[in-house]
């Protein structure tokens, strides 16, 4: 009972913060309801049992790359949005494409509910930081390593491109 | 435990938390302007009451009567909102800090810390991922500081706001780097099991089995970046009087900067804590045994005030002492000295750690 | 008790949103903003994923977890090099409107 009342709470928040990231003109709005959706989603991590997902969802993602993101607009003093005119093909074809593809995505779900069972908050190490540990650096030990390359030349891929010119 | 005493309990333990720690945030305002007065060989505050200990009092009515204006052109939900931003996180941080460990009273026993729980073979939990909900609440924290300059709309909040929140991205590395030496020791995140892992003998049968003493190093690099994080001499340019006026909050009076105010004292409070309880053993004392159960389970938290009250005194301490530092100084101390120093203790940490296992 | 596919509808409806978001959205930062709204929905499916296996008895269940980690890595060096390629086009262009940047001609 408790849980579904907090799940459609949050699961409200994280749409309404979906939805006013589209609706709204100057993009520091945006950026602040992205905040706010993944601010949400960790919740709901909490809620699916993954309590160290949540912590660094809130950590990276809520902590590190939106505020990249806010830094940037207000460094380029992007002011409200104008209207120009989009393509046109991805109107007439990528909307009403999306709009296909999210009922076909709500049909399935909805028809292999049963079959795909509940969610439990129930008191376990599942998301436990020491299970991931382990999984993360004996199984998954060469994708790890392999990332922390890719981060290093992102690094050196923004320094370079966000250098002056002269 | 039954629903309702729990949350009769926990609203207690906010209650008496939040204003102890309100309390807390006053009279260190009073306890830094006497010292720094003291280290300048001047009185400091003395009229207002005996020895100016209403000093506090006075100071909060004038940001409750003083006319809380909203300039012009600012933007007005972030403007507002900005001030309760950094104020929420520095409380949430504060709901995860153990104090001590449980006491019972009226036959109810609850462990000393808001988001803990006692359960009834009378082990205490508490939440698995403190020291992540910690880290978490200081990186939201950088909204709370960047937005307030943003909002303003005037050219010295917003350099004064890029500046502060730029700093404060920087040495959050450092300072999670810092703690995963403790990690290493203790293997737990939960800063409960952080506490008890330092429970064990001492060394050389004198020496407590505190983390300050093997990891040193990470010690002094949690301190910086703490001393940075909060914005504190010698990191304070962002908010220097002589720099940028004041930097992100020029524009904000009364209220909202009384609200920034309090979330900087309680972000100093809440690094205290965090020291204490990852370096000096939380709560842990000398505490006679034959002593009445309330006074065995309130001493502890005396030993971990007295601690807390130390780190105060140095936060102060160094306030008075050093000069600031340059920009460019502070960018490349955190990122050049104080990351590096932070990897090599992990590297060392872990080394050791692996050959001991 | 929480249905499984509530969490998958409300992954769907997160990744359509940001889909509508990258192709109605003229402002470049806002369209990034939208494909890391699309990544969040993928990671709340891995979630709700790794939460169904440990139910029922998948030993590397906690692999979603880990899937999350890399995603949120690669988000992370994705949203740092695309803002530097933001801020190189931003200072030649003067503009943050993506229909002005559509010719190589200035």
């Amino acid at each position: 009972m408790v849980h579904e009342i907090l799940f459609i709470i949050f699961g409200l928040i994280c749409v309404a913060g979906a939805v006013n990231l589209l609706v709204q003109r100057h993009p520091i709005h945006s950026a602040l309801s992205l905040v706010l959706v993944m601010a949400s989603l960790a919740l709901i991590y909490l809620l699916l049992g993954a309590e160290f997902v949540a912590a660094i969802q809130v950590i990276v993602y809520a902590g590190a790359i939106m505020v990249l993101f806010v830094f940037v607009i207000m460094l380029l003093n992007a002011g409200a949005e104008e209207h120009s005119p989009g393509s046109k093909i991805a109107l007439l074809m990528g909307v009403p494409g999306v709009i296909v593809f999210g009922c076909l995505v709500g049909w399935i779900m909805i028809h292999t509910s049963t079959q795909l069972g509940g969610v439990r908050i129930n008191p376990s190490d599942f998301g436990d930081t020491h299970n991931i540990a382990r999984l993360l650096f004996r199984d998954f030990l060469l994708p790890f390593e392999i990332t922390s390359v890719l981060i290093l030349i992102a690094i050196m891929g923004a320094v370079v491109l966000g250098r002056r010119q002269n | 435990m039954d629903i309702k005493i729990y949350l009769l309990v926990s609203v207690i333990k906010i209650l008496l938390v939040i204003f102890i720690l309100l309390t807390g945030v006053a009279y260190t305002t009073l306890l830094e302007r006497k010292l720094v007065a003291r280290i300048q060989n001047r009185w400091g505050p003395t009229r207002v009451g005996p020895f100016g200990l209403l000093q506090p009092l006075a100071d909060g009515i004038k940001f409750i009567l003083k006319e809380d204006m909203v300039p012009d052109n600012v933007h007005k939900v972030l403007y507002i909102m900005a001030p309760m931003l950094a104020l929420a996180m520095s409380l949430i941080s504060i709901a995860v800090i153990p104090f001590g460990p449980s006491i019972t009273v009226a036959g109810h026993t609850t462990a000393l810390q808001i988001t803990g729980v006692a359960h009834p073979d009378g082990s205490l939990s508490d939440i698995n991922i403190g020291l992540l909900i910690i880290l978490g609440a200081t990186s939201i924290g950088v909204y709370g500081v960047a937005l307030a300059g943003w909002s303003s709309n005037s050219k010295y909040s917003l350099l004064g706001a890029l500046r502060a929140s730029a700093q404060m991205i920087s040495y959050e590395l450092a300072l999670g780097l810092s703690l995963v030496g403790v990690l290493l020791l203790s293997s737990t995140l939960s800063l409960r099991g952080i506490v008890d892992a330092q429970a064990q003998p001492p060394w050389f049968g004198w020496l407590p089995h505190w983390y300050i003493f093997p990891q040193f190093f990470a010690f002094f690099v949690y301190l910086m970046a703490a001393y940075a994080e909060t914005n504190r001499i010698p990191f304070d340019l962002p908010e220097a009087e002589t720099e940028l006026v004041a930097g992100y909050h020029t524009e904000y009076s009364a209220m909202k900067f009384a609200m920034f105010f309090m979330a900087e004292y309680m972000n100093m409070i809440t690094v205290a804590c965090l020291a204490t309880l990852l370096f000096f053993g939380g709560w842990h004392g000398p505490v006679p045994q034959n002593a009445p159960a309330i006074v065995q389970s309130l001493l502890p938290v005396f030993w971990f005030a007295v601690k807390v009250f130390f780190f105060m005194f140095l936060y102060i301490w160094i306030r008075g002492t050093l000069p600031r530092f340059r920009y460019d100084q502070l960018m490349a101390f955190g990122w050049k000295f104080l990351l590096p120093l932070a990897i090599a203790n992990i590297v060392i940490t872990s080394l050791i750690v692996a050959w001991r296992a | 008790m929480v249905p499984l596919s509530w969490y998958l509808i409300l992954s769907a409806i997160l990744f359509c949103l940001g889909v509508f978001g990258f192709l109605l959205k003229r402002n470049i930062i806002t369209i990034f903003m939208s494909i890391e709204l699309m990544l969040n929905a993928v990671n709340l499916t891995f979630v709700a994923f790794a939460n169904y296996w440990s139910e029922h008895g998948l030993k590397l269940a906690l692999s979603g977890h880990v899937f999350v980690f890399f995603v949120m890595v690669v988000a992370a060096a994705e949203a740092a090099v695309g803002l530097a390629i933001i801020i190189a086009v931003f200072r030649t262009r003067e503009t943050l409107n993506v229909d002005r940047v559509n010719l190589l001609k200035l």
